[in-house]
């Protein structure tokens, strides 16, 4: 499994495996899309505001998965000097970084109708610009600093930090009162979304994860062949 | 297996990681007066250090048949289920804000029973299901 994220294999990568995972991303978007605005019904107390959550949630759990990665990539890392690790972090983080603006977005557009405000300083909602904040400092340290292995190290400190607000966005709902209502999908017990609105955030997650999942493959590959061409110039 | 160079590092970071984890737990729990979004009307009335100057926000339930509207001003009460507290709006409320449903008010408390509120926020829980099933499960 894990050798296939080794250099030569992306490079290796045919463009026609994008191709195959483009198409499927079309076709698992266009269910999603048409099942989320046309065929689930809308919510007894929110009406058809409550649509906003197909797009919400799923960038949600991917910038969240993306941090995860980033932050426990960086400590194997820190510890064993893994060549590769550290590109395919760099190459994750503005894919996170972008969902985790989408998500804060649209849940203040979100927040209007249902709330009442835009935007509330509470402890769901703080931790998640937190989190937005730790993506945009990793991907400035890569960009700001020229020094290869001074970057890695900044970046990895900065990532393997951001790592412990994670548990704090997962469980700020518990923890603490917050107007962000708590989760509906958890591990231990039955979803309270109603099976004609999970499916479509089910299908919704699958497309924005198989979309995360091509960018990445693109960003990597021209990551190695950068990390490449600067290593025979040194 | 792990050779001399890692051994260090993975203890150095452990060490690294375990005090950032108190700290940050230190000034979490420091914090919790600002962490918290609302109090709910129990912490309002068993809490000493209460400020009647500062805004402060009360969160809970809108007791049912307690909405009495007159003109702009709207009266309800808050309620955890153990304690309540009166409030006071002058303005319009958000759409979700209805009898039974989460809410939250931002305003001064007058006394540990009457709360001035400026703002009001609707609160939604994180149930999600068409309004036929609603309806099935009601009746």
């Amino acid at each position: 499994m894990l050798k296939n994220f080794f250099p030569n294999k992306i490079l290796s990568l045919q463009n026609k495996t994008i191709n195959i995972l483009v198409l499927f991303l079309l076709i698992v978007l266009i269910i999603g899309i048409l099942y989320s605005f046309f065929l689930s019904p809308p919510d007894y107390v929110q009406g058809n505001s409550v649509r906003i959550m197909y797009v919400h949630v799923p960038s949600s759990f991917i910038s969240l998965g993306c941090f995860a990665f980033l932050g426990i990539a960086s400590i194997i890392n820190l510890i064993f000097k893994i060549k590769f690790l550290p590109l395919i972090s760099k190459s994750l983080a503005p894919i996170g970084c972008i969902f985790s603006l989408i998500s804060i977005v649209t849940g203040s557009l979100w927040g209007k109708p249902t709330w009442g405000v835009w935007w509330a300083w509470d402890a769901r909602l703080t931790s998640m610009l937190i989190l937005f904040i730790f993506y945009l400092a990793y991907i400035c340290t890569w960009k700001l600093i020229d020094d290869y292995e001074k970057a890695n190290k900044i970046s990895s400190s900065i990532a393997i930090i951001g790592l412990f607000n994670l548990p704090i966005i997962k469980y700020s709902v518990d923890w603490w009162s917050t107007l962000h209502q708590p989760s509906s999908i958890t591990l231990t017990s039955a979803p309270t979304i109603h099976y004609t609105m999970l499916i479509p955030l089910l299908v919704m997650l699958l497309g924005m994860t198989i979309y995360s999942i091509i960018v990445f493959l693109i960003r990597y590959k021209i990551e190695i062949l950068k990390f490449k061409i600067n290593k025979k110039k040194d | 297996m792990l050779s001399k160079k890692v051994k260090p590092r993975i203890f150095f970071l452990f060490i690294l990681l375990i005090s950032i984890a108190i700290l940050i737990f230190i000034i979490l729990k420091s914090l919790e007066e600002n962490v918290v979004y609302f109090f709910s009307p129990t912490e309002i009335y068993t809490k000493d250090s209460i400020s009647f100057d500062k805004k402060i926000r009360v969160g809970g339930l809108v007791k049912k048949n307690s909405i009495e509207k007159n003109n702009t001003t709207i009266n309800f009460v808050i309620t955890d289920l153990k304690k309540e507290i009166i409030v006071s709006y002058t303005g319009l409320v958000p759409n979700l804000f209805a009898e039974g449903k989460g809410v939250v008010a931002e305003g001064k408390l007058e006394d540990k029973k009457y709360f001035i509120a400026d703002k009001i926020l609707a609160k939604h829980d994180e149930n999600y299901m068409p309004p036929e099933v609603k309806k099935a499960l009601d009746n």
